[in-house]
């Protein structure tokens, strides 16, 4: 495709705009660390070098990125179908307990088999969790923003009881240390390491592989089309007879999966078993990468990378001048309210292209 | 077990406790029904909760004054909604998102300032009860209502209150209208800014307000995490109470009274493990959604950004 010289314009913007937008969140930050008392050079240079200082560093970035990649293509899924999937976080713990659950159940079967099997474990549990908003939505109409919500906090409780009584690892309870934690998965379970001696697992090929499937559903199947359609219009998409409340639920089973695999590569690719926090955010986080990435699965690569690199450079930013990880948040809270305000300079330049040229709308 | 509960003195307790434990639900679900009724969804009440709890708690501990720590919760509670009024009504952003964006800057700050300030859990003089006289002597009623501290009654008086401005005065037909249709509102000459700017704000107070009342006027300390998701209910509580302020006052005494009989029930030593206990509101907020709220009655402009159309 051939791109004319005013559309490569409006792409050029349409990427410096949210970069801009996460500069202006950081410059907001510096604010915070002058109240908080800290010098704002001393702290915002491990934020900005760390992630790329060294291999390390890199892979520690591409290792964040990887769940934030699969959790920001769910939200593609979710958004493009009408659906506002506000329940990663909750959806990354289902999968990471059926994932570990069933891991435990079958320790003796071989790697090649355990590891597909595991991670469509994981999927399953993600998409049950966030099947029931989208069924609750589709045949109740209930708010799924809300319920997503709920679902979340139950799934923090949830675990945090099976990881103190059923689950809880018995070498705990032997050693008396009573630290809430699963038992070890199995080696054969583990995702093997991409790039030697860092923490860089299968997991982020997995995920550049499914933001590749995302893409080929959602643009080049008739079943992605029609998620695409309900989430346009539900109105148009009745009159054309699809059947809204299906794909709606659809929409959300998918997005709970994608977030589901999430926490099956976390469990299987770094901790190795179930922990307390095993979605550490990236439920959240996720949705921002989706929406930075435009909701384009290809997008949302270079989207999931940067916010890898920012969660990097926090923790690095928060150890090196000591200040609590409530930074991280707080900045990260920062970034989503500068990126989707930004985004109406994105919205305003293509309505005006719409007016002044009579090019066609890039909306997909 | 049911025995206990039916003793007189066990119910006066439980509902007693009710009462207070509605008081945080009331400030915050009255305050976002009221943004919403401007058609603003405001999603950062849980970190405007958490980070006002902390800002009061703190000035009250530094100065001794609960007056002042009340007036520093409310006015951070304000600055919260004037954030989330210039990024969902001035820049017209997704408010689903910037709401989550909101409450993550409220959580991460409250625990970066708690942190660095005090570091450890310390305690305050909170508000004290403050009986109600002759009413607080009736039987039952006296010890279920009349005998709470000055938030309590506040929390209460504001549901009238709500009522009053919103269907009884031209500014609550503002409101109203800008929620409903904004574009009919904008040809009557009302500033649709304007109002949902007004209505955001005073929404943010209100949340700072639950959550003050949760540092100096319940727990008279202050924890990270104070809130345990009441933020999030709050603003279910306004579907549940399909936007008017009586249905907002059932229901956040349900909620408060099943969350008092968990408090009962978790202290009474009673085999329910702690996480069940405290799921049952998320829950029960769940099934409220599903089956207790029409949305056909929700403001038809919520959650919708105003643009004018350009001549």
């Amino acid at each position: 495709m051939k791109l004319s010289p005013s559309r490569w314009r409006d792409t050029v913007v349409g990427i410096l705009i949210p970069i801009g937008a996460v500069a202006g969140a950081l410059l907001a930050g510096v604010l915070i660390l002058v109240l908080a008392g800290v010098n704002p050079v001393k702290a915002y240079g491990p934020l900005l070098i760390g992630p790329f200082a060294n291999l390390y560093g890199i892979a520690q970035t591409i290792t964040k990125a990887t769940p934030l990649l699969l959790v920001g293509l769910g939200i593609c899924i979710g958004f493009r179908g009408g659906v506002i999937n506000i329940g990663g976080e909750g959806q990354i713990v289902a999968g990471a307990l059926f994932t570990t659950w069933v891991g435990l159940q079958l320790r003796s079967l071989p790697g090649i088999v355990l590891i597909p099997l595991l991670l469509l474990t994981g999927f399953i549990g993600g998409a049950l969790w966030g099947a029931v908003p989208g069924i609750l939505k589709a045949r109740l109409n209930a708010s799924e923003i809300l319920s997503t919500i709920m679902m979340n906090l139950i799934a923090a409780q949830g675990v945090s009881f099976l990881l103190r009584g059923p689950m809880i690892d018995p070498a705990e309870i032997a050693y008396g240390t009573g630290f809430p934690q699963s038992e070890a998965l199995t080696e054969w379970a583990w995702l093997p390491r991409v790039i030697p001696r860092t923490t860089v697992h299968l997991g982020a090929i997995i995920a550049l592989v499914m933001a590749v499937l995302v893409y080929v559903f959602l643009w080049r199947t008739t079943i992605g089309y029609r998620v695409r359609a309900v989430g346009y219009s539900k109105d148009a998409s009745r009159y054309a007879g699809i059947n809204v409340a299906r794909y709606a639920v659809l929409a959300m089973l998918l997005s709970g999966g994608l977030a589901g695999l999430a926490g099956a590569v976390e469990v299987m690719g770094i901790h190795h078993r179930l922990l307390d926090g095993v979605s550490a955010g990236y439920g959240f986080t996720g949705i921002v990468a989706g929406l930075f990435g435009k909701l384009h699965p290809i997008g949302v690569i270079p989207a999931s990378f940067l916010f890898g690199a920012l969660l990097v450079g926090a923790d690095k930013m928060q150890r090196a001048v000591g200040v609590s990880p409530g930074i991280v948040y707080a900045l990260q809270g920062l970034v989503v309210l500068f990126v989707v305000s930004s985004d109406l300079w994105v919205r305003r330049r293509s309505a005006r292209r719409v007016e002044g040229g009579g090019e066609e709308l890039v909306n997909d | 077990m049911i025995n206990e509960l039916l003793k007189e003195g066990a119910l006066i307790l439980i509902l007693a406790s009710g009462v207070r434990l509605a008081t945080p639900y009331l400030f915050a679900a009255l305050g976002e029904m009221i943004g919403q009724r401007s058609g603003v969804l405001n999603l950062g009440v849980d970190g405007t909760m958490m980070l006002s709890a902390f800002t009061a708690f703190y000035v009250t501990f530094a100065s001794g004054s609960l007056a002042l720590g009340v007036l520093v919760g409310v006015l951070t509670g304000g600055l919260m909604g004037l954030i989330m009024a210039v990024v969902s009504v001035t820049m017209r952003a997704e408010q689903g998102i910037s709401g989550i964006g909101l409450h993550l800057f409220g959580l991460g700050m409250s625990n970066l300032l708690f942190r660095l300030s005090l570091g450890a859990i310390s305690t305050v003089e909170g508000f004290r009860p403050l009986s109600v006289p002759i009413l607080s002597d009736l039987p039952v009623i006296g010890a279920v209502f009349f005998r709470h501290n000055v938030l309590v009654y506040l929390a209460f008086v504001l549901v009238p209150v709500a009522w009053v401005v919103l269907f009884r005065t031209p500014l609550g037909l503002k409101i109203r209208a800008v929620g409903e249709n904004p574009q009919a509102a904008d040809t009557l000459g009302v500033s649709v800014t304007g109002i949902r700017y007004l209505c955001v704000i005073i929404g943010g107070m209100m949340s700072g307000l639950a959550g003050t009342y949760l540092s100096i006027g319940l727990n008279n300390m202050y924890v990270d995490n104070i809130t345990n998701g009441m933020g999030w209910i709050a603003v279910a509580l306004v579907y549940f109470g399909r936007w008017h302020p009586w249905g907002v006052l059932a229901g956040s005494l349900l909620f408060s009274v099943v969350n008092a009989l968990q408090i009962w029930v978790q202290v009474r030593g009673i085999a329910i493990p702690y996480e069940f206990a405290v799921m049952m509101p998320y829950v029960l907020t769940i099934v409220a959604l599903a089956f207790a709220v029409r949305r056909a009655q929700q403001p038809a402009a919520l959650s919708k950004p105003y643009e004018r159309a350009e001549a």
